[in-house]
């Protein structure tokens, strides 16, 4: 029972680290879902008083993946009463030119404006409109859950990390009368630590599949689904390969560390 | 014969200022039974601590199974270790492990085979009379059964040079005569060195033995 609650208190340690961890990945997969979402959405308009090359235009701004030309007709149409067919074709050759751009990802702030100022150094682009208030609102939205989830992961982090360290000392205690007896009968480094690098790598083992199952289980989960399909995304909540390996280096490496600081922190006894 | 420990100009010391071993000079003959004697706090344990690596010499030589202790590396002090039996004083056994895995500890760490090892512990709790508390966990087990199994450990991997620190002080007089048995077995049998530290040499003693006693920070053989 006592042995038992020794492994629980690593185990659950490494835990909670594995959740946080998958925690932040899942919301970054959101975020980046939801700003493919909004960028299928969101387009900029550019008035230029010449007809701009596409080619061209495209070859110059990255961000740009696709630069389509808006009908005038729907302006001119507001326009059509008591003017005549060939004064409304020569209103249509002095107009300027419309163009939706759409972005090849849902740019910052900062990449919206420095494009502004690009497309405004060609001086036949006379207006570029960003729709910037709607945007920025969105994006700093974005960011602000992002960074409270970071905060998150973090804190998890920290406390996970004092609670192993306490752990650390326990284990110290417990293992340093062990692995001095075993050095008085000659038991090289590696055997008398073996028993302890053994007690890390299954407790890692343990909790990346218990990490597993959780996820396994949230990622059917109806609740979350409809959570995500209710904003209009899907996002891929457990990969079960990647996110078991990423789980399985994490988990390992703290155990394994925690075992390295109790072999080098190990005093022969006297 | 050859001889298997060789002290030359030994200090030992815990501090620079207090020297417990000054300068001695003696030597140990291979399968020699050797009683340490001496008023408490006069160095035999000190002395016996050297004998296994645990405290290293001050200044001049200490040779042990061939291998100079004065500056030795880890790997040779390893490989000494392995063919040394130790009886501590506190029986240092392993709280979490059976008395059976205790036993078994100098057999894995040689790296002996699991039947080799299995009958080695079987006819040693036998002989120390603890065959049917095999499972039990050192904790279990009284003070004089505890050094039974730390004694029945010393011996399992036939060492040749068997280092015992006090091993009956505070044992009854049964327990102590098991000890003092297993002792005078593996040097009659096995042709081990024994080192005893003691207070006080048994009476009734089965085989020849060689005495120092230690005083003042030097050692005297007593005939």
């Amino acid at each position: 029972m006592k042995s038992f609650k020794n492994h629980l208190s690593l185990i659950v340690a490494l835990l909670s680290i594995l959740f946080s961890i998958q925690t932040f990945i899942i919301v970054d997969r959101a975020i980046d879902a939801y700003k493919e979402k909004l960028v299928g959405n969101y387009s900029l308009v550019i008035v230029s008083q010449k007809r701009v090359d596409k080619k061209d235009f495209l070859q110059n701004n990255s961000l740009v993946i696709n630069i389509d030309e808006l009908s005038p007709d729907i302006v001119i149409k507001r326009l059509n009463s008591g003017i005549s067919s060939k004064n409304i074709k020569l209103l249509k050759l002095s107009l300027p030119k419309f163009y939706k751009l759409k972005l090849e990802h849902y740019p910052s702030p900062l990449e919206i404006n420095n494009l502004t100022h690009k497309l405004l150094r060609d001086k036949s682009i006379i207006k570029v409109e960003t729709f910037s208030k709607s945007h920025d609102t969105t994006y700093k939205l974005l960011l602000l859950f992002k960074t409270v989830i970071t905060v998150f992961a973090l804190s998890v982090g920290l406390v996970t990390i004092l609670l192993i360290s306490k752990e650390l000392k326990i284990w110290q205690f417990k293992h340093n009368e062990r692995m001095s007896i075993m050095g008085l009968f000659g038991a090289p480094t590696w055997l008398r630590s073996a028993v302890l690098f053994r007690l890390a790598v299954v407790d890692a083992l343990i909790a990346t599949v218990m990490g597993f199952v959780l996820f396994t289980y949230i990622s059917y989960s109806e609740w979350i689904n409809e959570e995500f399909s209710s904003i209009g995304i899907d996002v891929l909540i457990y990969d079960k390969v990647t996110d078991f390996g990423v789980m399985l280096l994490v988990s390992l490496s703290l155990s394994t560390l925690l075992a390295s600081f109790i072999v080098l922190g190990h005093k022969e006894e006297v | 014969m050859d001889k298997v420990i060789v002290a030359d100009n030994l200090s030992l010391s815990y501090s620079k200022n207090e020297t417990i071993i000054n300068k001695v000079n003696f030597s140990v003959n291979s399968g020699t039974f050797v009683f340490i004697t001496g008023a408490s706090g006069s160095g035999k344990s000190t002395l016996l601590k050297s004998l296994y690596g645990a405290l290293k010499p001050d200044s001049g030589s200490l040779i042990v199974a061939g291998v100079e202790l004065n500056g030795v590396t880890k790997s040779k002090l390893n490989l000494l270790r392995r063919h040394t039996g130790i009886v501590f004083q506190d029986y240092k056994l392993v709280k979490e492990w059976n008395i059976e895995k205790n036993i078994m500890l100098p057999l894995i760490i040689g790296g002996y085979d699991s039947a080799v090892t299995k009958n080695q512990v079987d006819s040693l709790l036998k002989h120390v009379r603890l065959k049917h508390q095999s499972g039990k966990y050192p904790q279990e087990l009284s003070g004089g059964e505890q050094q039974r199994v730390a004694m029945a450990r010393a011996l399992s991997h036939n060492p040749v040079l068997i280092l015992a620190d006090e091993p009956t002080g505070n044992l009854d007089d049964y327990s102590a005569g098991l000890i003092w048995n297993l002792l005078e077995g593996a040097n009659e049998q096995l042709k081990s060195t024994v080192i005893v530290v003691t207070h006080h040499i048994p009476e009734t003693m089965n085989v020849a033995y060689k005495h120092f006693h230690i005083e003042y920070g030097s050692i005297n053989e007593v005939v």
